[in-house]
């Protein structure tokens, strides 16, 4: 185990970059869930939801 | 006329919409096993480099961070074109979609190249170095896309405007890829360009492959769930979102 | 022409635009865009010799050679067909050594040697194991008896 942690002498530049990877991932999946939510959340019908209501501009789409 | 049917259906909100939720679960699922296994692979099962021992072992997060921010900029453009030709406006959200993501792949690669160039080349950068330098020239097209688009009030303008620069900034794509052939660099030539011959053994590729294949999976999900919230505000008072939503919450 | 027509003609112009500017641009540049330069370069005077350049290549075989107590090293850079002795002091990146790639930043000196103040190791886009490493290693010794 400890002999895996030191990547032979590399662990730093090794742990570095999957910890970047990993944190920048999860914060996509998060970012991505919480655009949706707001979508949804923006929808709601007035006295249901919890944020104030975006009012987005709307277009016909085609 | 399957083609064109295909197109109608995919430019109709609530087929895509609803096609993106029934396939994100699955896409999901699948990310998550592939980027397990890929994870595992590249830092147990594949053997230590000749040269750069456990080092080298970057490579599983480096080149598909990059591959993801090369293969969503082509998304980008390509859906910013169909948007700016056909006015369809399906095609604009997938193109406002693929841009902070393709970003911070884009932003991974650049991060994890320095990280694995220090110990190895003796630099984290090279500022004359064509590889390293266009890659970051990628990274500034896709915040300049989104700050163009975030710069107009009205979503159309921003869409129209913003995916001008999109399909423009495509140039920029083949010079990344073949930097490495036409001009000297510090950065080597590519390992798998061609899938047939790889430069690289079968014990250390096949952890790559599976790390690429989830990545791209781990991109659909986040491109299906963002397209997702664009067509809920783009569609906000449209008939089928209203039912959406009361069918929802009653 | 229709609208739609247009715009595809548009979008199309200007890509073929900018791509043809960018291209022009890279081709008038190139020695800018050139991250080092080989030995035969610089034996067929390509290489921007009056300000400091970076030379690429091998490091020759046997040819590296320390000063004792001191970070001063001495080494051949080579691409099979020109050689530039190089010397340096300073610290080496891990992958430095002899048969490697190097990129040396520095000078040509008026002999034809050159002083580097800055060493950068190049490596392939070759990876193996240590075994298929000394397995193609022996293939290659084996070969050349």
């Amino acid at each position: 185990m400890k002999e895996f942690l030191a990547m032979g002498g590399y662990a730093a530049y090794v742990w570095t970059s999957y910890g970047i990877t990993a944190f920048v991932v999860a914060l996509n999946v998060w970012l991505a869930q919480r655009r949706y939510r707001r979508a949804l959340g923006a929808l709601r019908p007035a006295g249901t939801q919890a944020e104030p209501v975006r009012q987005p501009t709307v277009r016909k789409m085609t | 006329m399957g083609l064109k049917r295909t197109f109608h259906l995919l430019g109709s909100p609530p087929t895509v919409y609803r096609l993106a939720g029934l396939l994100g679960p699955w896409v999901g699922i699948g990310a998550v096993i592939l980027i397990a296994a890929g994870t595992y692979g590249g830092l147990v099962l594949a053997p230590p480099d000749y040269l750069q021992g456990d080092g080298f072992r970057i490579i599983y997060v480096h080149v598909p961070s990059a591959y993801i921010g090369l293969m969503a900029y082509v998304l980008m453009a390509v859906a910013a074109a169909v948007g700016f030709i056909w006015h369809m406006k399906i095609a604009h959200a997938v193109a406002v979609s693929a841009a902070p993501v393709g970003a911070s792949f884009t932003f991974l690669a650049l991060v994890t190249g320095a990280v694995w160039g220090k110990p190895m080349w003796g630099t984290y950068w090279q500022w004359a170095d064509a590889r390293l330098v266009s890659e970051l020239v990628l990274l500034f097209l896709y915040l300049g896309v989104m700050l163009l688009r975030a710069s107009f009030d009205d979503r159309d303008k921003g869409d129209r405007v913003s995916a001008v620069l999109a399909v423009v900034g495509v140039v920029n794509v083949p010079i990344i890829h073949y930097s490495v052939e036409w001009w000297s660099t510090l950065h080597q030539g590519p390992t798998i360009a061609q899938l047939d011959t790889p430069s690289i053994t079968m014990d250390m590729l096949v952890p790559l492959l599976t790390m690429i294949a989830g990545f791209t999976l781990c991109f659909a999900w986040l491109i299906l769930k963002r397209v997702q919230a664009e067509i809920l505000d783009r569609e906000s008072r449209a008939r089928w979102v209203e039912q959406l939503v009361t069918g929802a919450s009653a | 022409m229709t609208p739609r027509r247009q715009r595809m003609v548009l979008i199309g112009l200007v890509v073929a635009g900018v791509a043809v500017s960018a291209a022009l641009a890279l081709q008038a540049f190139r020695e800018n865009v050139l991250f080092f330069f080989s030995p035969t370069e610089i034996a067929a005077g390509n290489a921007p010799v009056e300000r400091g350049f970076r030379l690429g290549g091998m490091v020759a075989d046997g040819s590296v050679a320390r000063t004792e107590g001191s970070l001063t090293i001495d080494f051949v850079v080579t691409d099979y067909a020109h050689s530039i002795p190089v010397s340096y002091t300073g610290v080496l990146p891990d992958l430095f050594g002899e048969g490697q790639g190097v990129v040396a930043r520095g000078q040509l000196n008026e002999d034809g040697s050159f002083t580097a103040e800055e060493i950068l190791a190049k490596h392939d886009e070759n990876y193996m194991p240590p075994e298929v490493a000394e397995a193609l290693e022996r293939g290659r010794a084996a070969g050349t008896q």
